[in-house]
């Protein structure tokens, strides 16, 4: 199937299999989530290591609203579910529906990424702050360059639903494509928030 | 629909140009991009060098004037910074660019304007960090950036250290997604695994090693920039910041990089040995695995730059075990170098001299690498002349010999001119002489006490004689650096003209003609041996002795085949999107927010003009 697809690409790439049978495109994301693993893994550490040293500022189980942060946690489990919807309508050449869908995974994500700011800025007026402790930095890290994850997809989606819109990616199995590869990056950025919700929020100290 | 999308255009005209310096700044070609590296590398070399040869004269002399503290500490950690990141791995990136594509028969590799992106990124990250000389001051914290220091040094060195490095990362990471895919899927038809030259298996281990420690130097710096620029916390042991942090995460970097840095010379000179004792590499699947095993086990041993930290007993004892075990693949593979050379018929090229000078250096630092395993004897050498005599003999005389090898191998077939033998070999014995007169004094000083990092030295200390010997290496290392350089210069005017093969290789690089087209390949090989060229162009008599077969040896490649042949056409954008580097980078050590958005505006930019644009335009 995935040489079909790269057949379908010709406009783009020359028609050729590839020597693994895996499609290039997919394959350089798939190693650039396993290298987000890394990196995403560092900060964990890093927050596990800091999450009792919290100076004079606020502990973590004083500072965490665990239902609010559940409600927004369940907001972008959602968006993946958007997220396939949209690549099933595109797989099966209803363009006018995968973009529906794309729009809704978007709105979905900035939903989660509002609930941040407010938890942020709730936060910082209860006294956590980048600069108040090791708590601090490495909790604002965390989260914060996991948020910034979910904007790059929140562009990649609208870019998208743009290039699509105007007939940039067209006739279905074409825009299924690259939809595909926004759609692993945003599953795996949705993956990465389940672990960062139990290991930051659910675990008690 | 095919034609549909291939008329259409982008926002601006696509660059059309083949020849003059817009085509090297729209080169898409991996061929350009990796002259484009190996140019940028080799200048870095120099300016590196240089600070080298200030860093001798300063210690040449017991209570030495030529520098003050100050710059001495940003002469050594630019040095360290430059040698590492913008000399040793961008010099491996270019050979990698160059021949990947050529040795394992595919036209480009599978991503050519993210390889342009690369490249970019990195000689703009590298004017970044060097920018700061003018600017106030360069880093000054060494190159390992050791908390809480780094993250209270006056001025605005370690900031720039925190974000050029995170820029030169991004370039290493994009070049190692792209390597990555391009050897696991653009190889031609019958390049299976165990077929495919060295030099590829051990470029495949360095991206996979790229790929997973990049992103953990890149959340350290994240932490530094954090803590020098926005008030983090991460570092400051006043609050309960733990430097060890900082050391964990560096060297959980760091030593794969390493091997980043080594492997990369181990592939050339897995290439070279063979061509030149005219014999097959001997283990060759023992290479590969043992190549395959450092890049799993060069993850377990980072806490053996740690052994003066204090971690306790248990863990030293587990990273010096495993210190000693890392030794065991590196040694699997120098007994293969030799069996490869034992009972060859040996031609002493320059190539061949620089590889077998190589494996010598590289014994000797593997050597003093294991007995830092033992933890008594590293924290006596800890922070001694030791280290660096150590670390120099495998990076300078290990990396820096072994990718010299692979220049003066690969020349011909890039420039299409050999590089004079002559020459060449007073290049290697100036080298051999000058390394060895530089580095292996220190670790008679190391041993002695004389301490690394430090400005001077008072007089009496019994090192005076031998920091004189090294400063004198040193310049006889300078010496054979110009050796070189005349001879590039003279190759380019009047040096012998390659033919397509001329050191009758045995990889499909030496199937095409020196340089190689455009297309590199007029037909795609089909491969059905381990040494594939060499079974085209020999047969075997009964007795084992290679007979010539004339049949298809040298490849006719008529102009004639080449018109079906659809390249990636040039493009502005990665080199657009690259520039927004450095203002991010200007933007966020001044905190200038402006600076930030133009530059955050011209990556995104980039990026849609790529995105938007077809690769390939009739």
């Amino acid at each position: 199937m995935s040489t079909h697809e790269v057949a379908v690409e010709g406009a783009v790439h020359e028609e050729h299999h590839t020597s693994m049978g895996l499609d290039n495109v997919k394959m350089a994301m798939w190693a650039f989530l396993g290298s987000e693993c890394l990196f995403f893994g560092s900060m964990i550490s890093t927050y596990l290591l800091y999450r009792g040293r919290t100076a004079s500022g606020p502990s973590p189980h004083e500072i965490y609203d665990i239902p609010y942060t559940s409600v927004s946690s369940f907001v972008l489990l959602m968006s993946s579910l958007t997220m396939v919807l949209a690549l099933a309508a595109f797989q099966r050449s209803d363009d006018r529906q995968g973009r529906i869908w794309l729009l809704a995974t978007a709105f979905l994500g900035v939903t989660f990424i509002g609930g941040q700011i407010y938890e942020f800025t709730t936060f910082y007026e209860e006294g956590l702050a980048l600069a108040t402790s090791p708590f601090g930095s490495s909790f604002f890290m965390l989260t914060g360059f996991h948020g910034a994850h979910v904007t790059v997809g929140i562009l990649m989606l609208l870019s998208l639903y743009g290039m699509s819109a105007f007939g940039r990616i067209e006739g279905g199995r074409s825009a299924a494509r690259p939809v595909e590869m926004v759609g692993l990056y945003w599953h795996f950025v949705d993956i990465v928030w389940i672990v960062i919700f139990m290991i930051v929020y659910l675990i008690p100290e | 629909m095919a034609t549909a999308a291939l008329t259409r255009r982008g926002m601006f005209a696509r660059p059309r140009a083949t020849t003059g310096w817009w085509s090297w700044v729209t080169t898409i070609d991996h061929k350009k991009i990796g002259i484009l590296y190996g140019v940028t590398a080799f200048v870095f070399f120099l300016i590196g060098g240089v600070e080298a040869l200030f860093i001798r004269l300063q210690l040449a002399r017991p209570d030495g004037q030529v520098l003050d503290a100050e710059l001495y500490n940003q002469f050594f950690t630019m040095h360290g910074i430059t040698m590492i990141f913008m000399v040793v791995m961008p010099m491996g990136v270019a050979l990698m660019n160059y021949f990947i594509p050529l040795m394992i028969g595919a036209r480009d590799v599978a991503f050519p304007r993210l390889n342009a992106f690369s490249y970019w990124v990195f000689l703009f990250g590298g004017i970044f960090v060097y920018s700061s000389f003018f600017l106030g001051g360069a880093p000054d914290g060494g190159w390992f950036g050791y908390a809480p220091l780094s993250r209270t040094l006056p001025g605005h060195g370690m900031s720039y250290y925190s974000l050029g490095l995170q820029i030169l990362g991004i370039a290493s990471l994009a070049g190692a997604v792209n390597f990555i895919v391009t050897i696991l899927n653009m190889r031609a038809p019958g390049m299976t695994f165990m077929r495919m030259p060295v030099f590829i298996w051990m470029s495949l281990v360095v991206s996979f090693l790229l790929l997973f420690a990049m992103p953990v130097l890149a959340v350290a710096l994240f932490q530094l920039m954090f803590d020098r620029l926005f008030g983090g916390n991460f570092f400051n042991p006043a609050v309960g910041g733990d430097p060890l942090l900082w050391q964990h995460l560096f060297w959980v970097f760091g030593h794969p990089e390493v091997y980043i840095l080594i492997l990369p010379a181990m592939g050339i000179v897995s290439e070279v040995l063979p061509t030149f004792s005219r014999k097959p590499l001997f283990g060759y699947a023992a290479i590969v695995f043992a190549g395959v095993a450092i890049g799993f086990m060069g993850w377990g041993v980072w806490a053996h730059h740690m052994f003066a930290a204090g971690l306790g007993p248990v863990a030293n004892t587990a990273f010096a075990l495993t210190t000693m075990f890392i030794a065991v693949p590196t040694g699997i593979k120098i007994f293969n170098w030799v069996g490869t050379m034992w009972g060859g018929s040996i031609r002493l090229t320059t190539a061949f001299l620089f590889a077998v000078g190589f494996v010598a250096m590289f014994i000797i630092g593997g050597l003093s690498g294991v007995t830092h395993a033992f933890v008594p004897h590293d924290a006596q050498q800890t922070d001694t002349y030791y280290i660096v005599a150590h670390f120099h003999y495998v990076l300078f005389g290990g990396a820096i010999f072994g990718l010299f090898g692979g220049l003066y191998y690969w020349w011909p077939k890039v420039f299409g001119r050999l590089l004079g033998e002559r020459l060449g070999k007073l290049h290697f014995w100036l080298y051999f002489i000058g390394f060895n007169l530089t580095f292996g004094p220190m670790h008679i000083v190391g041993l002695q006490g004389q301490p690394r990092r430090i400005y001077t030295y008072p007089e009496n200390m019994g090192w005076d004689l031998w920091n004189l010997v090294m400063t004198v290496g040193a310049f006889v290392i300078a010496v054979g650096t110009l050796v070189f350089i005349v001879n590039a210069v003279l190759s380019r005017k009047r040096g012998e003209e390659a033919v397509a093969d001329p050191w009758d290789g045995r990889t499909l690089e030496w199937t095409t003609p020196s340089p190689p087209p455009e297309y590199n390949f007029s037909d795609v090989p089909l491969v059905t041996h381990r040494d594939d060229f060499w079974h085209k162009k020999y047969a075997r008599t009964p007795e084992g002795e290679p007979v010539r077969v004339f049949a298809g040896a040298e490849h006719a490649d008529d102009d004639e085949h080449h018109h079906g042949i659809h390249l990636p056409s040039p493009s502005y954008f990665p080199a657009l999107a690259a520039l927004g580097m450095p203002f991010l980078g200007y933007g966020t050590v001044y905190k200038i927010l402006p600076a930030m958005i133009v530059g955050a505006a011209i990556l995104l930019l980039g990026l849609f003009g790529w995105g938007l644009e077809p690769s390939v335009e009739e």
